[in-house]
């Protein structure tokens, strides 16, 4: 049994390494063609959105996937083309990718004035399909689920329903429910779909090949979105007793008057929460992303070392690929976790009652 | 930096497709699950109630029934003793009738004796009687002439009677 189990789990790390060190082969094999290997180059394009989607590069030759460019032009309206048209010529219908500058990587048009700037760019750009794609498959998957039980009654069969209900009665008892207090049922949804969308971006980001392997979650427009989203539910869910511990905290007086001290630290928090939100989740993607690439990186730097160095240091960087894939496996759910938790939390501080409570009031309505 | 500064068109379709992945699975996803999965957590604990009043009532029953036997037990235990006397008390009567009819039996049998012996022994004056007449009449009548030889003849004779009386 042990050694059956031992096989087993040597067999995963094997088919995580290969795994890992896939797309990171396209990039090294890139950047090797050019005989010195520029690591923070591989590493930002590993993390930083594009155009086509980079599958590999097959000798010297690299072979993507081209995506949609749909971009809006002050001067000539829209255009909608695919990425590919940049390969056959580097200008296309006045449209180029900037090699440097303010818009590095990005498309750029000259204006009148000869300068130039950014048209309004709604490409569906690597992270934009992969998102796209995630959320396409995050709604059949829990429209799935919810089929099934439609299907099955309340005991369904499916093992795959069994283990997602266990997912989802994890976040829902123990998370939602204790944040939030007494209206939990109403902010379920919301939360549990926040939830499964960080997991599922998480988890697709970690599977290196096409179409998985966006870092959608490390892109700090998705995290804005996330975040602006519970913004907004917390402050519109906020009850009376929050806005006045805002505006007229229970503190001494010369904290709020003349100068608002203390309100003013309290508005800054209402935004300081999501964008801390914000910036955990990009962050925490980011150096994931970043930490697995530069691990893997270590193969080809060390190329030039000589054969022994780079072997030992080859099976170094698989070992430690693994361990920092199984972290990131763990980072997947623990960040969506927290997100949602701290999101929960945050409606649940929103919608305090008064500590005195008003029970008079309500014994005069009932009377 | 690019990594910190949003794209516009990414923030477009954040926005379009994480809407409608809201819109769809907050209202037709997740309600539906978690419907299912409340309904299933009170059908458990409903079952749960139910099981456990059923176990209570099988132990309810189990007392009752114990009650019953162990009723059915003393029930039997005094029908047992109950006859037990019943029987000692029918012996005792018979005895005491069968010795009570003995005693009347004897008793009778004592008085039939006492009678018939009274009888005999009226019997046997009378015979006696008869006879001593006999004699004298005999003695009247034939040797009257010698008185010492009559005399000596009666003597004789009633002590033949009295020894023939005792």
């Amino acid at each position: 049994m042990f050694t059956n189990e031992m096989k087993r789990y040597l067999l995963y790390i094997l088919c995580l390494t290969t795994l890992v060190s896939l797309p990171l082969n396209a990039a090294s094999e890139k950047a090797a063609s050019e005989k010195d290997i520029n690591v923070r180059e591989i590493i930002l394009s590993e993390i930083t959105d594009s155009y086509e989607w980079h599958i590999t590069t097959w000798g010297n030759k690299p072979i993507s996937v081209p995506l949609p460019v749909i971009v809006h032009s002050k001067t000539s309206g829209w255009h909608i083309f695919m990425s590919s048209k940049f390969e056959e010529q580097p200008v296309y219908k006045g449209f180029y990718i900037a090699k440097e500058g303010k818009y590095k990587d990005k498309i750029v048009e000259i204006d009148e004035n000869g300068k130039e700037v950014r048209p309004l760019d709604i490409s569906l750009t690597k992270t934009a399909t992969a998102l796209i794609f995630n959320s396409v498959l995050l709604i059949i998957l829990i429209m799935s689920i919810a089929h099934y039980y439609k299907k099955d009654g309340i005991f369904p069969k499916k093992g795959f329903v069994i283990l997602m209900e266990m997912l989802i009665m994890d976040i829902y008892e123990g998370v939602i429910k204790p944040s939030i207090g007494k209206d939990y049922r109403r902010y379920a949804p919301y939360l549990l779909t926040v939830f499964f969308f960080i997991f599922l971006n998480n988890l697709m980001g970690l599977i290196p090949f096409f179409p998985f392997g966006a870092t959608v979650t490390g892109n700090i427009a998705i995290t804005l979105t996330l975040a602006l989203c519970t913004l907004l539910i917390v402050n519109f869910s906020g009850t009376k007793e929050y806005w006045k511990e805002i505006f007229w905290p229970e503190v001494p007086a010369w904290l709020k008057v003349p100068v608002p001290l203390m309100p003013a630290v309290e508005f800054i928090g209402i935004f300081t929460k999501p964008f801390a939100l914000m910036i955990r989740l990009f962050a925490n993607i980011v150096g994931g992303h970043s930490i697995v690439g530069g691990l893997v990186c270590l193969v080809f730097v060390t190329v030039k070392l000589g054969t022994t160095i780079n072997i030992t240091m080859s099976a170094l960087s698989v070992i430690f690929t693994v361990f920092i894939d199984l972290i990131e496996l763990l980072i997947a759910y623990i960040q969506a976790y927290i997100f949602t938790m701290l999101s929960a939390v945050f409606i649940g501080l929103a919608r305090v009652e008064p500590s005195h409570k008003p029970v008079a009031k309500e014994t005069v309505k009932q009377v | 930096m690019s990594l910190l500064t949003p794209e516009t068109g990414l923030l477009f379709w954040m926005l379009l497709s994480f809407g409608i992945v809201v819109f769809i699975l907050v209202k037709f996803g997740f309600p539906a699950i978690l419907q299912m999965i409340e309904k299933r957590k009170s059908y458990i604990e409903e079952s749960l109630l139910e099981a456990e009043k059923a176990r209570q009532e099988l132990a309810n029953v189990k007392q009752e029934s114990k009650k019953i036997l162990d009723e059915a037990y003393q029930a039997q235990e005094k029908i047992m003793r109950e006859a037990a006397q019943l029987k000692e008390s029918l012996l005792e009567d018979a005895k005491e009738k069968a010795s009570l009819e003995a005693q009347k039996i004897l008793n009778e049998a004592k008085n039939q004796i006492q009678n018939e012996k009274e009888a005999a022994l009226q019997d046997i004056r009378r015979q006696v009687a008869d006879m001593s007449v006999a004699i004298s009449e005999k003695l009247l009548r034939t040797n009257l002439s010698n008185k010492e030889e009559q005399m000596h003849i009666i003597n004789r004779l009633i002590d033949e009677m009295n020894i023939h009386k005792s």
